[in-house]
């Protein structure tokens, strides 16, 4: 048919496109592009020949970012469905291998955007166990750092759950995760500085102590959420348009997952209580009381409420934490890896303090020569490398340290788990119908920032 | 800027040496970029016990040349402590590791295997990694995954890393396994050369890793056969080069601020 080969090549005044027509102006010819005839779609259709192949994304508002899905599909139904990413790829790993270890930090955290402290985290583990401090961190870096990760799980869920539930028309859902997502977004703003992003943990501890006021900050928070959590649950735990939406969507059993290497609450929603936090704990987590909740449906409806309940969970977790914080040191004692500066607020905002710049600019020539080495060269890590896993909101996030002995990393590598579990999109959609697709992956809870990297 | 133009210098070599030989001459000339090969220590540590060899690359203590230091820190030996490129770490391991690696010598010999599937078989830091021959990778994969007393069902991917100083295995694929019945983990390396890349694929084995080494293509140029659609995944599909290689530059452009320029990350000073 003539269709087939018209591109945008100029055509003479002569032709008469049906689909691309033209006119001249003023910048050079403009088309204006039409699609196909109706008719023919039928014809095909008829003769038994259609096959409807669908990009839904990259830009598609409920593929949480930059996520392609090429659907085909048979009417409703999808025949196929795979995954094109690779949208967000911003080099980070690559960019890693040209900065210092503790410069590091500042990179890994903008991965997975909605859970910055778990890949803050997994690096962090990683440094520290190529220089064997693991065990010299002080316990109240740990406890702040465990504090930390929860409140990020938190935040992480309830925007998983905040944009699953508006893909499917549920916009208070939407609402009151949002809300209180910002709520905890303040407390990372009080503690850190940053509510995104925030470059918190450092190799040998996090970079500064809690702030006044923060440990009362959180337990108004834990107040507000034990209130308002069970606002998700009256909404839509038996709704029956909710659950007429997700239960037995998006099937994936233990063997699927199992095969597709799937961790996170997609695995749990399969009954296996599977979490790096108790099997192989890190960070003290073993001396924590929580559980892992568990669900045997394998749907998507499953997922939602294994996250609800890990929200809970968090919020104990959280607790114990502000009653085991004791005044002490968040940085290790090695002043050869500790980041040297002590910081203040000062008159322009925060910054060294002045007792340190008085210390190194006016006492000590050693102590200046110490700042001065660890903050343009960094401190080396010894040469080797190590795998280290630790368990994000999405699943099992591993961090592949590699260092060839000098002051930058030779190779890092993250395993995201959105990158690994988005690979269960076709095992999950299809045979289903289109509108599932949305349900499926939201119940995945794919980051793009984490998949691509 | 361009992936492939040659001028562009290698970033890992430009830490070592400088063009100006005459310079480095005065100031790091005492340990011309030894190979791999080179017997450690020759005449200048016969006292001691054996140290480790010469890192190929790295030297002095500043990663500088040609700076008109008289400092003598400059003529600093570097060694190369990397446990991935000695040999296997001695037995006994500690407890847990030994158990495993009593289970991994029964479960090849059932198999109609034998250890020397493996080329060699490190203990760093608390983690097991298995330096596998890359023609057995399909067999060792299936091993670990389907013995009972290994049962790794899941592997958590695969990574590349690039050593361009190992001359004929510069290319590493790290694959990490996960036993959930055994709450263990393993990690197994395959090396391949820069010139022939190639390691067979262990999709049949594990489903899971279908994307990883398609990003470890993509990445390093790495070409794992018998995967079913080995296509990039990450950069787009008509990128020339792999850009986690060594040899790829990061790029950039120096940004000027307040009158001082800063040179873009890959030309700044590394101390290496």
């Amino acid at each position: 048919m003539s269709h087939n080969d018209v591109t945008f090549t100029p055509t003479g005044a002569d032709t008469d496109d049906p689909y691309a027509g033209v006119r001249e102006t003023t910048e050079g010819p403009v088309y204006t592009v039409t699609g196909q005839d109706w008719s023919d779609v039928v014809d095909a259709a008829v003769a038994g020949q259609e096959r409807i192949v669908v990009n839904m994304g990259p830009q598609h508002p409920s593929t949480h970012g930059v996520l392609r899905i090429i659907l085909e599909l048979d009417g409703e139904t999808v025949t196929e469905a795979r995954c094109g990413v690779g949208y967000l790829h911003t080099g980070i790993e690559k960019n890693l291998e040209y900065r210092n270890w503790t410069q590091g930090v500042t990179f890994v955290t903008r991965m997975d955007y909605l859970s910055p402290f778990f890949n803050e985290a997994a690096y962090v583990l990683g440094v520290e166990k190529l220089l064997g401090i693991t065990d010299e961190i002080p316990e109240r870096a740990n406890v702040i750092r465990v504090m930390m990760m929860e409140l990020n799980r938190i935040s992480s869920h309830l925007v998983a759950i905040a944009t699953g539930g508006m893909e499917m028309g549920a916009l208070t859902v939407m609402t009151n995760g949002f809300r209180e997502r910002e709520l905890t977004l303040d407390l990372f703003e009080l503690i850190s500085g940053l509510r995104m992003n925030s470059a918190y943990f450092r190799p040998g501890g996090v970079a500064q102590d809690l702030p006044p006021g923060a440990v009362e900050s959180v337990r108004e928070y834990l107040r507000w959420m034990w209130d308002h959590i069970g606002e998700y649950e009256d909404l839509c735990n038996e709704n029956p348009i909710f659950k007429g939406r997700t239960v037995d969507i998006g099937y994936l059993d233990l063997a699927g997952c199992m095969a597709l290497g799937i961790t996170g609450p997609v695995l749990r929603s399969t009954g296996l209580p599977w979490d790096i936090r108790k099997t192989q704990p890190y960070c003290g987590y073993e001396t924590y009381d929580f559980e892992v909740p568990t669900r045997d449906n394998a749907d998507s409806y499953d997922r939602f409420r294994i996250r609800v309940d890990e929200i809970k969970e968090s919020l104990k977790i959280v607790e114990q934490c502000l009653d085991r914080l004791e005044p002490g040191p968040v940085m290790v004692a090695d002043k050869k890896i500790a980041w040297p500066a002590q910081l203040a607020i000062g008159s322009d905002g925060m910054g060294n303090s002045l007792d340190h710049i008085r210390h190194i600019m006016g006492e000590s020539m050693e102590a200046l020569i110490h700042h001065f080495k660890l903050v343009t060269e960094g401190f080396r890590v010894p040469a080797g490398q190590v795998y280290v896993p630790v368990e994000s909101p999405r699943g099992e996030l591993g961090a592949h340290v590699v260092s060839e002995g000098g002051t930058r990393p030779w190779r890092v590598h993250f395993r995201d788990p959105s990158f690994n579990n988005l690979q269960a999109v076709a095992a999950m959609c299809e045979g289903g119908m289109i509108a599932d697709v949305i349900v499926a992956i939201a119940s995945i809870d794919p980051v793009m920032g984490g998949c691509d990297r | 800027m361009s992936p492939d133009d040659p001028k562009k210098p290698d970033p890992t070599s430009e830490q070592g040496g400088t063009e100006d030989g005459s310079k480095e001459k005065v100031t790091t000339g005492g340990d011309p970029a030894p190979g791999l090969a080179e017997a450690p220590g020759d005449a200048v540590d016969t006292r001691g016990p054996e140290l480790p060899p010469p890192h190929p690359s790295r030297r002095g203590m500043f990663g500088v040349d040609g700076s008109g230091d008289t400092s003598g820190y400059g003529r600093l030996v570097v060694r190369d402590t990397n446990p991935i490129r000695g040999g296997s770490t001695p037995r006994p391991w500690h407890d847990e590791l030994e158990r495993l690696g009593d289970d991994v010598s029964a479960a090849l010999s059932d198999a109609g295997l034998s250890d020397d599937v493996f080329e060699k078989v490190v203990v760093d830091r608390g983690q097991i990694t298995f330096f596998v021959k890359r023609d057995r990778l399909p067999e060792v994969a299936r091993v670990f995954r389907d013995d009972a007393a290994l049962r790794f069902e899941m592997c958590m991917g695969v990574n590349g890393v690039h050593y361009p100083e190992e001359t004929g295995r510069e290319l590493h694929a790290c694959y990490q396994l996960l036993s959930i019945t055994h709450n263990r983990r393993v990690n197994l390396e395959v090396a391949c050369p820069d010139g022939d890349p190639h390691i067979p694929s262990i999709v049949s084995t594990y489903p899971s890793v279908n994307w990883h080494e398609r990003e470890t293509y993509d990445f390093f140029g790495i070409i794992f056969d018998g995967h079913p659609s080995l296509t990039r995944i990450e950069m787009p599909d008509d990128w020339p080069g792999h850009p986690q290689r060594k040899d790829y530059p990061l790029g950039g452009i120096p940004v000027e601020y307040k009158g001082a320029t800063i040179p873009p990350p890959d030309e700044r000073r590394a101390y290496n």
